[in-house]
């Protein structure tokens, strides 16, 4: 990136700052954690994810250490492979969203006027579907592949991210170093993407943090209601839902997937808590998914 | 997420029609709100029947008869052009014609208008439980500021902020209703036509979901708004004046925090028009929401169609609220339009 023309004041860079807090340190632990179990789990699972092992909801089936699920596969090898698929979704979904969302919003911070209005106008409709919804709409008519959970979940996310953007860069956009790249004849693009996305990095950071923990949410609540790419893959949030009628004889179906997601969104809520917290002016405490 | 207040804060003064400012911003916003349900309506059948290639063959699946397919076709009149079809499916809907359910064979509104009732049950409560208990967690987050009871509901708010609700809702009935103690029913069971008050315990574990998945969200943003208000000249002002410290809190500082918590409590009770889809399932809540749930996996079309409306809907109206009541509910706003 070559925002040199942006080196007004060089503070250390907001994630150096944030991980001095002890909340930022902790959630990096917990969330690094879990990355690392859902991306090792499969090559470090002692079964296959769909291996019959023993008879169904048994706590203490020999060779297993949580015992077997409902349907007698071995519950921590099906714990150890259900996080990738999340976890991969949820950051392709983000990616998608931060891409999109952050060209909008700073196309419409940079022209204002009627190409702002119609690119937030055309967002709204979108904002008017709580994500769930947009998703549910979707999978219903083309099915829960892969390709579609990332895109819709990514679509549903952009004009959140939008705003933000939009919001950041309206004032970066009257700065001076603007107004000196378009004298020289710098291109569209280049303003954009060179000189205003440096200067709203904390924002976009933030943004990034919130919507990879809803997006997390989202997607395993998806997989809960029974729509995951493939049927019987292994899946926390699929796996809640199957095992969720045993709970009384065999919890641990139930307690490793529903723990794995509640520390998983929990670290990454605490890192993005100690993001917002460095970077002066940014709240989104009361914003929602 | 919502647009920023400020909008509402500069509505343009009407004074050609006479009418009071006021009037004037709530039925421009009204206007508006309906150009978004149009939009949203175009966005719903886009989806489910402009853009797969057959909606027939995406509905019954590839196994289905040449005969099933050419019945859906003619029934949704799939052969004509999408602009016709689009508005003969928007006036069978204001009409209230919704057609007939795929799965259940009944028509819609004979199937949705009972789960309406129960879902809107479960908001309302949800919604009169959380909202005081948020307002006062936060107010007293402030006034203790950075104080033990602060610090400890800090950390618990941003804890449980991050939680899906699922999730939530899972622990929950870990903890009360399966592994560790059995002292509420894990589902909710109602008889057929029994009002949705008939199983007050089995309402507790969906109400308190809902309760947490909304509070900590609230919590924080009054909290905020609290200690804004507390640092500002007119409290301050107050005090000096010697008056005593809940005439201060309660006539000069709760009203004016209570105008920005108001556009989170609107956005978090639209936000649970879609949590509830999950809540409801998770609970076997008979609502709209495992309703809607139960469509998706049937592919029932007109279900799917009118439920995403809804919610949708819902979705917009309480946006729409927010705003309005945001003005009201902000003293230096309502003088600005009055």
């Amino acid at each position: 990136m070559s925002g040199s023309g942006t080196a007004i004041e060089r503070r250390p860079g907001i994630i150096r700052l944030a991980m001095r807090l002890r909340r930022t340190q902790i959630g990096v632990g917990l969330a690094g954690f879990l990355v690392l179990v859902a991306l090792l789990g499969p090559f470090v699972a002692p079964y296959g994810s769909t291996e019959f092992v023993e008879m169904p909801n048994t706590r203490n089936a020999p060779g297993t250490v949580f015992g077997t699920d409902y349907f007698g596969q071995d519950v921590l090898s099906r714990f150890l492979f259900g996080g990738r698929s999340i976890l991969l979704l949820a950051a392709s979904a983000t990616a998608i969203g931060l891409v999109l969302g952050a060209s909008l919003g700073l196309l419409a911070a940079y022209n204002r006027g009627r190409l702002d209005e119609w690119i937030m106008r055309v967002l709204d409709v979108i904002l008017s579907f709580p994500q769930v919804l947009l998703s549910l709409l979707v999978i219903s008519m083309f099915g829960p592949s892969r390709v579609l959970i990332a895109l819709t979940v990514g679509f549903s996310t952009t004009p959140r991210i939008a705003r933000v953007i939009r919001g950041a860069a309206v004032p970066v956009v009257e700065r001076d170093f603007v107004a000196a790249a378009e004298a020289i004849g710098e291109p569209r693009r280049r303003i954009l993407f060179s000189e205003v996305l440096p200067n709203v990095t904390s924002s976009l950071l933030v943004e990034a943090n919130l919507r990879l923990t809803y997006s997390v949410g989202l997607i395993a609540a998806l997989a809960f209601l029974g729509f995951t790419p493939s049927p019987n893959a292994a899946n926390w949030g699929l796996m809640i839902q199957e095992n969720r009628n045993a709970l009384t004889v065999q919890p641990w179906g139930v307690l490793l997937p529903t723990l794995a997601l509640a520390l998983l969104t929990i670290g990454t809520g605490l890192i993005g808590d100690g993001l917002s917290r460095v970077s002066a002016g940014i709240d989104r405490s009361g914003d929602r998914g | 997420m919502r647009r920023p207040p400020v909008r509402a804060a500069h509505p343009r003064s009407d004074s050609e029609t006479g009418m009071p400012p006021i009037l004037t911003f709530i039925l421009r916003r009204l206007v508006l709100g309906l150009l978004t349900l149009l939009a949203v309506s175009i966005l719903v059948f886009v989806v489910t029947q402009a853009l797969p290639s057959d909606p027939a063959k995406a509905i019954l699946g590839r196994e289905a008869t040449p005969e099933a397919l050419a019945a859906l076709r003619t029934e949704f009149g799939l052969d004509r052009p999408l602009l016709v079809q689009y508005l003969s499916w928007l006036g069978d809907i204001v009409r209230g014609d919704l057609g007939t359910s795929f799965s259940t064979q009944l028509e819609v509104a004979d199937y949705i208008a009972p789960r309406v009732g129960y879902s809107f049950f479960l908001l309302v409560v949800g919604a009169l439980a959380s909202i005081p208990i948020s307002l006062i967690i936060g107010s007293y987050q402030a006034l203790k500021r950075d104080g033990r009871f602060d610090t400890g509901a800090s950390l618990s708010t941003l804890i449980l902020a991050a939680l899906p609700e699922f999730v939530v809702g899972t622990i929950l009935t870990i903890l009360f209703a399966t592994t560790v103690v059995q002292w509420l029913p894990a589902v909710s069971y109602f008889e057929e036509g029994a009002p949705p008050w008939s199983d007050p315990l089995g309402l507790v574990l969906p109400v308190l979901t809902l309760v947490i998945s909304i509070t900590p969200y609230v919590a924080r943003v009054m909290r905020a708004a609290m200690v804004e208000v507390l640092e500002s000249d007119y409290v301050e002002m107050a005090r000096l004046k010697g008056m005593d410290e809940r005439t201060v809190l309660w006539r000069h500082a709760a009203p004016n925090a209570v105008g920005p918590t108001f556009q989170v409590i609107a956005l978090n009770l639209a936000f649970l028009a879609g949590g509830v889809i999950v809540v409801e399932r998770l609970f076997n809540f008979p609502g709209i929401g495992s309703a809607l749930a139960d469509a998706v996996v049937g592919r029932d079309l007109p279900v799917v169609q009118f439920l995403a409306l809804v919610i949708a809907g819902v979705y917009v109206l309480t946006n729409l609220l927010a705003d309005v009541g945001t003005v009201l509910a902000t003293p230096r706003l309502r003088t600005r339009l009055g």
